[in-house]
């Protein structure tokens, strides 16, 4: 590509040009200049572009190809999980019945997006282990947020106003402690030990009365599973506290073990990355929670219930922390998740997670000696890898980050978690095939030794792409948040 | 049964396994002890064809009575408004829809791009300078405005307009149980925040007042009156929170002194979808642009000084002082914000403003027809495209009828407002015909008559 600015939408526009075609005004015109305090009326129209509708096409057609997707190739960004994203699903999601039904129509006319809402929330029951599930939360940070809150409920309705601490292992997704803090609460670290999982020592010193809930994901975020999972839940559950689980790592262990068979209250599942949401350039997600009995009064309103064939929204409970998101959650998501376990079944969802472990433990075998991997255990369906050999080269992280661009790849998460030096973390998931693991493996293979051998085309990636690195610290120091018309 | 998203055959998996060194994949998930092992098949309904699953879930979706056959006069925060097909046909493009947040700016150049622009779009109708990339929707956007003004005072105590939205106030209820706020309800009178009131309850310890703008019964709030009141504190922030769409006739919100002006992108080319996914923006000034929740993308140039995009100060990004955050927002609405972006394009600087003003000469319409078959509107400001009406009977009864005929009526106000009993908001949008409407009044007239 030339070395030209791709141009913004607003620079294709010229005075006069319009793609757009409204309906006709049909109806007797009223002066609303007459009817309107002045004051009210817009003075300068809204600059908004002027273009014809074959500009505004390959405006977006042009922006589209400066963008890399998962059908553009192999996407192994670690804690994502991004996998294929079905075609079935964009097709169901945009029948009128699902897409063109409005949040307050009488229950009586959407009987069949109740319907759904139901048998999904019934099939992440089972899926979870769990006694009851909301799809009200957006996305995976909202459903932490939310049942954060619910059991900040469940202890206060106890009494126990005192509990104001959360416990997070070091290696902990940042929105774990995040959510933790927008719900009002102080968060404790618990470390993890020399083999990558959660300090069982360091967490029963941290524990007390205080302890309202440790938040943990199984398999962690270095792709270990928690081996002594039912002594920490004991642990937790001794001095009263809750056990949160953070499902964004739900892909590894489907039909092998539940969130609520290792003992958690309280589980949120990221449906934009384990049942296929298709992620959207960072959204929309959706994020339900899953709680166990006792946690099931405190569930945010309204509840999908099922009386006598006919589907309903229970609004009626005192018990309830309120609503967290607006309407019923993200419809739109749980369509295409639903979509997606229907096809795959008991079966097809074992075999994900059967396929997405074997997956990543035979990419994590084939680049060990290459990379310096902190643990060595099997890993679940991702595993990280330290760049501390190649920093001793002088190759940083980010540089083999960029140098997988040029080699047609999405580069893997970097410096994530934050307890692995120069971390690479990687997840194939297992929509891939062996040949593009094998390709993937081969371009790794290769940049370490252009590390030692030719470590400049690594430090000077990339090479081919539209543009080059960017001055991200020029972006924060003088920011420049829109676009502004010259002159 | 096959797995068409499976590609894994007994060759590939054979030789891998050589290559871990374990004789199955039962070894690998040899770590999960034996108590927690789940040593049964999940219980699901079988999987299907895709032939027959699309044939069940097109018989599922035909269930619901869906806005393109029914003639809807149902607004309440959700608008059935036309979409070009321009949208779809970009959205549905995978480098959009298969991608995740832009986290290598090099190969993410379209989406940091696309959410740029739709930035300087929603910059351009509400008046302010800095806009997010999108939050979940209208309702959490004005949650995080509530608590960035909090936040940003070190107050707590919130005024909020019965006017606002409902369900959007109850979510601010939510969250103020964590953070131990004070929300005190400033009520309406004649279908507008009650300014005496408001006066009354503004002190120095008011973090901020939040306003809607056209408000929930489509009435134009007196921005200007409200911004006097609040400048008379010190520090009290001014929350508008407003439907874009409005902006494209009204005086936006920043020209009246709004500090955060928040709301739904969904009147831009995203479907109504029983409420989500729709799209919150989040717009503010200069002065807070290191607060804003979520994400923004800046311009930058490249070593060669080539233009590009990336995300921008990050402050509150999890991995900085994240046990402080004042927000947890990672996955954002970014689908939806392109599709508003092209929504916004194709309608452009006139489009906007034309649909705007059809959406308020055929609500007129509405309403003076209305009023001929004695079903005057009950609020007597300046509105948008919704107002109220009252009925002689309960509204369920008066929608069940109407139903029959064809026709969703309008939103019954009695279930968020007690006082509001046997109340109907109208919306009528650009694409309600006069015929529509002639027909949907004369129904109401002789249900109610
Ligand atoms: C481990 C983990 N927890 C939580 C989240 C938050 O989910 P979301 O982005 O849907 O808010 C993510 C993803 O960002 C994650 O990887």
């Amino acid at each position: 590509m030339a070395n030209e600015n791709f141009p913004l939408i607003f620079e294709r526009s010229k005075e006069g040009r319009s793609s757009y075609n409204l309906p006709a005004l049909d109806v007797p015109e009223v002066k609303l200049e007459e009817e309107l305090d002045d004051i009210y009326i817009r003075k300068t129209d809204a600059e908004l572009p002027e273009v014809d509708e074959l500009e505004l096409m390959r405006h977006y057609n042009g922006l589209s190809e400066r963008n890399f997707g998962v059908q553009t190739g192999f996407y192994p960004l670690g804690s994502c999980t991004m996998k294929y994203n079905p075609v079935i699903n964009e097709d169901v999601i945009r029948l009128p019945g699902f897409s063109h039904i409005h949040p307050y129509q009488d229950t009586k006319t959407v009987q069949g997006a109740l319907e759904l809402m139901f048998d999904l929330q019934v099939h992440l029951e089972e899926i979870t282990g769990m006694h009851e599930i909301t799809l009200q939360p957006a996305a995976g940070s909202q459903g932490e947020w939310t049942a954060i809150m619910m059991i900040k409920a469940f202890h206060e309705a106890n009494g126990d106003y005192h509990r104001d601490e959360i416990i997070v292992p070091d290696s902990a997704h940042g929105t774990n402690p995040a959510s933790a803090a927008v719900a009002g609460f102080k968060t404790v670290e618990v470390k993890s030990n020399e083999k990558g999982l959660v300090d069982v020592e360091d967490l029963k010193r941290l524990v007390n009365e205080n302890t309202a809930a440790l938040m943990l994901t199984n398999p962690n975020t270095l792709g270990l599973f928690e081996t002594e999972i039912l002594e920490m839940s004991e642990i937790v559950h001794s001095v009263g506290g809750k056990m949160y689980y953070d499902g964004a790592n739900l892909n590894a262990i489907m039909g092998y073990t539940r969130p609520g068979d290792m003992g958690f209250d309280a589980v949120h599942l990221n449906l934009h990355k384990t049942f296929t949401g298709p992620h959207g350039g960072g959204g929309p997600g959706s994020g339900p929670i899953g709680v166990s009995e006792e946690l099931a009064p405190y569930l945010p309103k309204p509840v999908v219930r099922k009386n006598d064939g006919v589907y309903e929204l229970d609004y009626d409970r005192p018990q309830s922390i309120g609503m967290v998101k607006g309407y019923y959650g993200n419809f739109g998501i749980n369509v295409r998740a639903y979509t997606y376990i229907r096809t795959m079944g008991a079966e097809g969802l074992k075999k994900v997670s059967e396929y997405a472990v074997l997956n990543a433990n035979y990419m994590m075998r084939s680049l060990e000696k290459e990379y310096e991997l902190p643990f060595t255990q099997h890993c679940k369906h991702e595993f990280v890898l330290s760049g501390s050999k190649q920093k001793k080269l002088g190759v940083r992280t980010m540089d083999i980050a960029k140098r997988l661009l040029d080699l047609k790849f999405h580069p893997p998460t970097v410096y994530f978690p934050l307890i692995v030096e120069e971390a690479l973390m990687i997840e194939p998931t297992e929509t891939e095939s062996k040949e593009t693991l094998d390709t993937f493996i081969d371009a790794m293979l290769q940049i370490a030794d252009e590390a030692k051998t030719n470590p400049e085309i690594v430090q000077e990636a990339p090479h081919n792409t539209a543009v080059n690195r960017l001055d991200e610290a020029g972006a924060a120091r003088k920011p420049i948040l829109r676009y502004q018309k010259e002159g | 049964m096959e797995f068409r998203y499976l590609p894994m055959t007994e060759t590939d998996k054979k030789e891998m396994l050589d290559k871990i060194g374990v004789s199955s994949t039962e070894e690998l998930f040899s770590d999960i002890p034996k108590e927690v092992r789940l040593d049964k098949e999940l219980n699901l309904k079988k999987p299907v064809s895709e032939y027959e699953l699309k044939k069940e879930l097109t018989e599922m979706a035909s269930k619901n009575a869906n806005l393109t056959e029914y003639r809807s006069f149902l607004g309440a925060g959700v608008y059935d408004h036309f979409i070009p097909s321009v949208v779809d046909h970009v959205i549905s493009r995978q480098e959009f829809y298969t991608a995740y947040t832009p986290y290598q700016p090099e190969i993410s150049q379209g989406e940091l791009q696309a959410i740029f622009e739709f930035q300087s779009m929603v910059s351009e109708l509400t008046g302010m300078p800095v806009v997010n990339s999108s939050l979940y929707d209208g309702a959490t956007a004005v949650v995080e405005s509530v608590n960035l003004s909090v936040e940003h005072t070190k107050k707590k105590k919130v005024l909020i307009s019965a006017a606002v939205h409902p369900e959007y106030r109850q979510l601010v209820e939510t969250a103020a149980n964590g953070k131990k706020l004070e929300i005190v309800e400033i009520h309406y009178k004649n279908g507008l925040t009650d300014l005496d009131q408001l006066e009354k309850e503004l002190d120095e310890d008011t973090a901020a007042v939040l306003v809607q703008y056209p408000n929930f019964f489509g009435q134009i709030e007196p921005l200007e009156k409200i911004n006097e009141l609040i400048k008379q504190q010190k520090k009290t922030m001014f929350i508008v929170s407003s439907n874009p769409l409005s902006l494209g006739f009204l005086t936006p919100p920043g020209e009246f002194g709004a500090d955060i002006v928040v709301g739904d992108t969904q009147v831009f080319g995203i479907p109504a979808q029983f409420g989500g996914p729709h799209c919150g923006y989040f717009a503010t000034t200069k002065k807070l642009m290191r607060k804003v929740p979520g994400r923004l993308v800046g311009e930058t140039t490249d070593k060669d000084g080539k233009r590009g995009y990336v995300l921008t100060l990050q402050t509150r990004e999890q991995h900085i002082r994240r046990e402080k955050a004042t927000s947890n927002i990672t996955s954002n609405q970014a689908l939806n914000a392109v599709a508003s972006s092209v929504a916004m394009s194709s309608l452009g600087k006139h489009g906007v403003k034309e649909m705007a003003k059809l959406n308020m000469q055929k609500a007129r319409y509405t309403k003076q027809k209305l009023e001929e078959a004695n079903l005057p509107a009950v609020f007597n400001g300046s509105f948008f495209n919704e107002f109220v009406i009252k009925l002689s009977k309960p509204v369920s009864d008066v929608n069940d009828d109407l139903f029959e005929k064809g026709f969703i009526g309008g939103f019954d106000l009695g279930k968020a407002y007690p006082e509001l009993e046997n109340h109907m908001l109208i919306a009528t949008t650009e694409i309600r015909t006069k015929e529509e409407i002639d027909a949907f009044v004369k129904e109401m007239g002789d249900i109610n008559g």
